[in-house]
């Protein structure tokens, strides 16, 4: 019943314009903040603390800067995606017809959620795919090395990525049940993650009380871990890459908000009228 | 607090609590209820759907209708009562793997196609794909199933619900005004499907203010107000016996004639006219009777309450006498 329900569910998101256009978006995002607009700046020659090296743009980091967006504007789109998917349900009165269809409701919920991560590492692939391409032909076009990254390394940072970005669907995805809709969930969501989480930062350093909030922050235990393998942070300090917790406790920080979501998900999902 | 508590405990446990039968009643419910906090959107709701019937479900727009249907697929928790479906528990798989179900509007995705919604719902149940264009063909969609959801008519929405409900091919259906929007020769086609079913052995629950679609269709009736029950039978029984317009003269002899036939309870004079409650097959004694007793029949009309009439007299009683009764 369960793999019935996780096929059905990929083939509705497989056939719903609205992700691909997240995924597209997302990564032409990528491809532009982590690569292209690093290349430009490294071109323009600027020097000082926070200028561009070209060894960041090489197929070798490919397993540092291809993470560089995940942690705070990459996740903001996979909240969309999360609170899409899951507040369309409510929006359209689908998600009645869905349960009144046979599976219980935990098993509904488990396959939506299956079929999202099962996605989401779809991107992660081709995401890191389209990074190694961009970076060869940096490297081409500068006559720098083509040397590619150590496996294990690669490996790791994919799934420290695809981590990220399951915590932030889920996170999406609980706004939507708690909301009952797409909407509000989706702005609740973004404002959240790109204004409340950057407010908190920048009063932290000045506030002790808020610097220990700074630390569970989901966004903040993202970009530790992303800054944890080496990731350089950008200049502009807005893909949320800091070491502000180790990376020890950053990735279990986000393993216990992405089980978080999942449990209150599924605990109001179950437990509440659908109408 | 702690007995709706009892309740829900006991709703929602996997094995339903109602006496066994061999082969249990498709639908069964004892005193449900559903309180939305003090507005009782249900209140002790007590009803019997047997298998091979259509039952109509009629009340008027806020009786509760589409709450029970809700309850009766697991949507909604009810606050109190009993409720089993195909021997489960509302909501339960076991049960819902047997039953297809439109509460409320159809609801689909509106970026797929006819074909695909049901092609995911098929996948969902496990259904085999080949019965996608089954239901298709049987609701009259075949040939618009390549056509988004969203760009569908009323009518066609209405459809491809009913559709997705018989996808599984269920031993009992839920359907909630299943001819809302549909075109005249969609409403003759409709009901035909809904009748078919019901011969079938398929139970069908059907909710409708169409009183002649119930009348025409329906084994029995269930008349719910504010929440309740208020009657149920057949549609001939709710009708009742019917009765004889009588213009004769002389009035009086008539009268009397007729109420040493029938009892004075069932003649009543109305203008210049007499009313006997009779059954149609009396019709052609009281004639008779009448006329060796040399009375002239000017007139002699059959009258039948019709379901409309017995539905405005009951929402007449309970919007006269049902203010105390009020379970809001």
């Amino acid at each position: 019943m369960m793999l019935r329900s996780y096929r059905s569910e990929l083939y509705k998101l497989r056939k719903r314009p609205a992700t691909w256009v997240v995924f597209g978006v997302w990564l032409v995002l990528m491809l532009v903040f982590t690569y292209l607009f690093p290349y430009l700046s490294y071109r323009s020659g600027k020097s000082g603390a926070d200028a561009i090296k070209l060894p960041n743009l090489l197929p070798a980091a490919l397993p540092t800067q291809g993470l560089l967006g995940y942690a705070v504007w990459g996740g903001s789109l996979i909240v969309v995606l999360g609170a899409l998917t899951l507040g369309s349900e409510y929006g359209w009165g689908t998600l009645k017809t869905m349960l009144s269809n046979g599976p219980g409701r935990l098993t509904v919920f488990c396959a939506q959620v299956a079929a999202m991560f099962t996605s989401l590492a779809g991107l992660v692939v081709v995401a890191f795919v389209c990074s190694a391409l961009a970076s060869v032909v940096i490297a081409a076009s500068t006559g720098a090395s083509i040397a590619g990254p150590a496996a294990f390394a690669l490996a790791l940072s994919m799934a420290v990525a695809w981590l990220i970005l399951c915590m932030w669907c889920l996170f999406g995805v609980v706004l939507a049940i708690v909301i009952r809709g797409t909407a509000l969930s989706v702005g609740l969501g973004l404002v959240w993650v790109l204004a409340v989480e950057n407010i908190i930062r920048a009063t932290a350093s000045s506030v002790p009380v808020i610097a220990g909030i700074e630390k569970a922050l989901p966004g903040v235990n993202a970009g530790s871990l992303v800054a944890a393998l080496g990731t350089p942070a950008a200049g502009s300090g807005g893909d949320g890459v800091a070491a502000v917790v180790g990376g020890g406790q950053a990735a279990i920080v986000v393993a216990l908000y992405l089980l978080l979501f999942g449990a209150v998900g599924a605990l109001l999902l179950r437990r509440r009228d659908v109408l | 607090m702690k007995a709706s508590r009892e309740s829900r405990r006991a709703a929602s446990s996997d094995t339903a609590p109602l006496a066994r039968t061999h082969r249990p009643e498709p639908v069964r419910v004892i005193g449900l209820t559903k309180r939305y906090g003090d507005v009782v959107a249900v209140g002790g709701l007590t009803l019997t759907v047997r298998r091979g019937e259509v039952y109509g479900f009629l009340g008027p727009n806020g009786a509760g209708k589409t709450t029970t249907l809700r309850m009766l697929v697991g949507l909604v928790s009810p606050t109190a009562g009993l409720a089993e479906v195909l021997g489960a528990t509302p909501g339960a798989p076991s049960s819902l793997a047997r039953i297809g179900a439109m509460v409320e509007t159809p609801a689909l995705y509106p970026y797929l196609s006819g074909r695909d919604n049901l092609t995911l719902l098929a996948m969902q149940a496990g259904v085999p794909r080949r019965r996608v264009q089954e239901v298709l063909e049987a609701v009259g969609l075949a040939q618009r199933a390549r056509d988004r959801f969203v760009t569908y008519s009323l009518g066609m929405k209405q459809r491809l619900g009913v559709a997705a409900a018989l996808l599984k091919d269920p031993e009992l259906l839920l359907l909630d005004e299943p001819t809302n929007g549909l075109d005249p020769i969609g409403v003759a086609e409709m009901r035909t499907l809904i009748r078919r079913l019901g011969d079938e052995g398929k139970a069908v629950l059907l909710s409708s203010h169409q009183l002649g679609e119930v009348e025409q269709l329906c084994d029995r009736v269930g008349v719910i107000f504010r929440g309740r029950l208020v009657t149920e039978g057949t549609v001939q029984e709710l009708r009742g016996r019917g009765g004889v317009l009588i213009r004769a003269t002389p009035l009086d002899r008539a009268e009397t004639g007729l109420v040493a036939l029938l009892g004075r309870d069932r003649v009543t004079v109305r203008g210049d006219s007499l009313y006997a409650e009779a059954d149609p097959d009396e019709v052609a004694s009281i004639t008779r009777h009448l006329a060796s007793d040399g009375i002239d029949l000017h007139e002699v009309r059959r009258e039948e309450r019709s379901l409309e009439d017995v539905f405005l007299a009951l929402n007449a009683d309970q919007e006269g006498g049902g203010r105390a009764d009020d379970v809001t």
